[in-house]
């Protein structure tokens, strides 16, 4: 098994754990969109842990801010700030909250109100383009967030300004809090709104590594453009009994739940899945 | 002091922010459509690196601004008051406050500039809003000279700020120069020991008007300008409550939350005097110019007098 394969078990281990000791937490998105975080952060950014705001890095913003377990677990990992830090995650006066804030080192802006990041996106890559910065802006949004409206005010300015710098991807698990998405809100299709509003639309397996960096390797295709990856995902995955069921949405496991997903990650490493 | 009036804020500021971008190449100007009402034509003219438009979706504007902060610039981000401070208010507390950017929210024609337009153009909830959210600054200049002065400290403060400024022209309060802006502080316009008037933004002018006609009739009154809402001078207020018999506050906003319930929170937990708060009722206004508002209001020189006269009779009974 490669290590980012054999990491995208540790880090699903390691989620579940937080979520697990603090009582809290979003178990299915963090689960969807970890091998999205692992492929940017260990394959496409550019970053220097030891120096968060050094002005060449590349951008990230958790637009999702709920699926933050997996994105804490990946920072970890990063290097900006240490493993046993996640231990605080829940805990009075941690740096950790619930939703991404300014105290997590490596956090570019507080999310967790949807709807929010895409606009944050936009303002660093037009900053990135008018100063002729190379670094590049990637926006992590939900599938269920694509009914928030400011989204699509932000997907306008995008493509007005050229925005061949930003890189928007949707977390796609066709579930939200209440259900399915179409039962919610008919927010699909995605592929035929974001085009429609200029973006260059590229499908992907997003829960599958390789596909996923061989994706984010061929962007930006066109400079000219803003990018969307509609990064096909599974809620609640890597663990059977947490895939698809949106009550997985922000359930913690019970104790024999919780022996029984560790177990099976841990089976996952040892058989090389 | 001249009581002729003069241009409107929004031109000291966009003056004077043009003065500023020339030399300062991280200062933007961010609008929604909001160009003409700003006055940035000139700014877009000479520095359209500097300028960003983002059409009438006043959410993203704000969000971008802080995105823009986020990496070096610092953003002007401007448009009318109402919007800004209502539609965009979300994105205002997480994405500029929460996330301290530095990004300074200019509303213009706050209050009821906008005058029969209506409601929905009007911002008399703006400083209630604003000064509930943490880490965020709240300023209304008086008049074209503090406006000038407030715009440079703006530029060199780092951190989120509100800054609301009218559409109308209005007469000098500070003849020409105002001098370096003391973030924080309030300006005593004239001292008196009967009662303290704290006035900000432009209801200041009247003030001084109202503090000119009592003095006459042998009332004397401290004259306190209060462009800085939060952080609020809470010394001032304190020395004004020993020192004097009373406060009257007046504002262009509603009763509820702006610069008197702001005097009010400081005087009840330090030294409780009889206030008497002149704002917008709980109501929505009639159609009328906004000097027509004033009056309807009791924002004059001559009803402010009025009021403090009556407040002095009876500074026992609140009517609120």
């Amino acid at each position: 098994m490669k290590d980012l394969h054999r990491l995208s078990v540790t880090l699903r281990q390691r989620l579940l754990q937080i979520i697990y000791h603090a009582g809290g937490g979003h178990t299915g998105g963090s689960l969807s969109s970890v091998d999205i975080l692992i492929a940017l952060y260990f394959h496409v950014m550019r970053y220097r842990p030891e120096d968060p705001l050094w002005p060449g890095r590349d951008r990230f913003v958790l637009s999702k801010g709920h699926s933050v377990e997996g994105y804490y677990c990946v920072l970890a990992e990063a290097g900006y700030f240490p493993r046993e830090e996640l231990d605080t995650y829940g805990k009075f006066n941690s740096r950790l909250f619930g939703h991404p804030t300014m105290k997590t080192p490596g956090v570019e802006v507080p999310t967790g109100a949807l709807g929010h990041g895409l606009s944050v996106g936009v303002g660093m890559a037009i900053a990135g383009k008018r100063d002729g910065a190379a670094y590049r802006v990637y926006v992590l949004m939900g599938d269920g967030e694509q009914a928030e409206g400011s989204i699509w005010e932000a997907a306008m300015a995008a493509s007005h300004y050229r925005l061949g710098n930003l890189i928007g991807i949707i977390d796609y698990n066709n579930l939200q809090i209440s259900g399915n998405l179409d039962t919610v809100m008919r927010v699909a299709p995605f592929a035929e709104r974001w085009t429609s509003f200029g973006w260059k639309v590229h499908d992907v397996e997003g829960n599958n590594l390789d596909r996923l960096m061989e994706v984010f390797d061929r962007l930006p295709g066109d400079t000219e453009r803003p990018n969307l990856v509609i990064a096909h995902t599974t809620k609640g995955k890597g663990v059977s009994f947490m895939e698809n069921n949106p009550a997985w949405h922000h359930r913690v496991p019970t104790p024999d739940e919780y022996e029984k997903a560790q177990a099976e990650l841990a089976s996952a490493l040892r058989g090389g899945k | 002091m001249s009581s002729a009036p003069g241009k409107s804020c929004r031109h000291a500021f966009t003056e004077t922010l043009v003065e500023l971008a020339e030399n300062d190449a991280s200062i933007m100007a961010v609008t929604s459509d909001a160009k003409g009402s700003v006055t940035l034509g000139e700014f877009e003219k000479k520095l359209p690196h500097q300028f960003l438009e983002l059409g009438i979706a006043e959410q993203n504007t704000v969000g971008v601004s802080a995105g823009l902060a986020r990496c070096g610039k610092r953003p002007f981000v401007c448009g009318p008051a109402s919007f800004y401070s209502a539609r965009a208010i979300e994105q205002v507390k997480n994405d500029v406050a929460y996330a301290n950017a530095n990004v300074k929210v200019v509303g213009v024609s706050g209050g009821v500039s906008y005058g029969a337009l209506g409601s929905t153009h009007h911002s008399l909830h703006d400083l209630a809003f604003m000064r509930a959210i943490p880490n965020l600054a709240v300023i209304l200049p008086c008049d074209n000279a503090q406006t000038r002065s407030v715009t440079r400290f703006l530029a060199q403060h780092v951190g989120p700020a509100y800054m609301r400024i009218g559409r109308t022209p209005v007469p000098d309060v500070y003849a020409g120069d105002f001098g370096p802006f003391v973030f924080g502080k309030a300006n005593q316009l004239r001292d008196g020991r009967d009662c303290t008037i704290v006035a900000a933004g432009e209801t200041v002018f009247h003030a001084v008007e109202a503090a000119r006609q009592l003095e006459r009739s042998g009332i004397s009154v401290r004259l306190l300008d209060m462009p800085t809402v939060k952080p609020i001078d809470v010394d001032a207020i304190v020395a004004a409550a020993e020192e004097t018999a009373g406060i009257v506050t007046v504002e262009e906003h509603s009763i509820h939350g702006g610069l008197g319930a702001a005097v009010a929170e400081i005087v009840v937990q330090t030294r409780p005097v009889p206030m008497r708060l002149i704002a917008f009722p709980d109501e929505f206004v009639p159609a009328g110019s906004s000097a027509e508002l004033f009056a309807l209001y009791g924002i004059t020189g001559p009803a402010l007098a009025d009021a403090v006269r009556e407040f002095l009779r009876s500074r026992a009974t609140f009517s609120i």
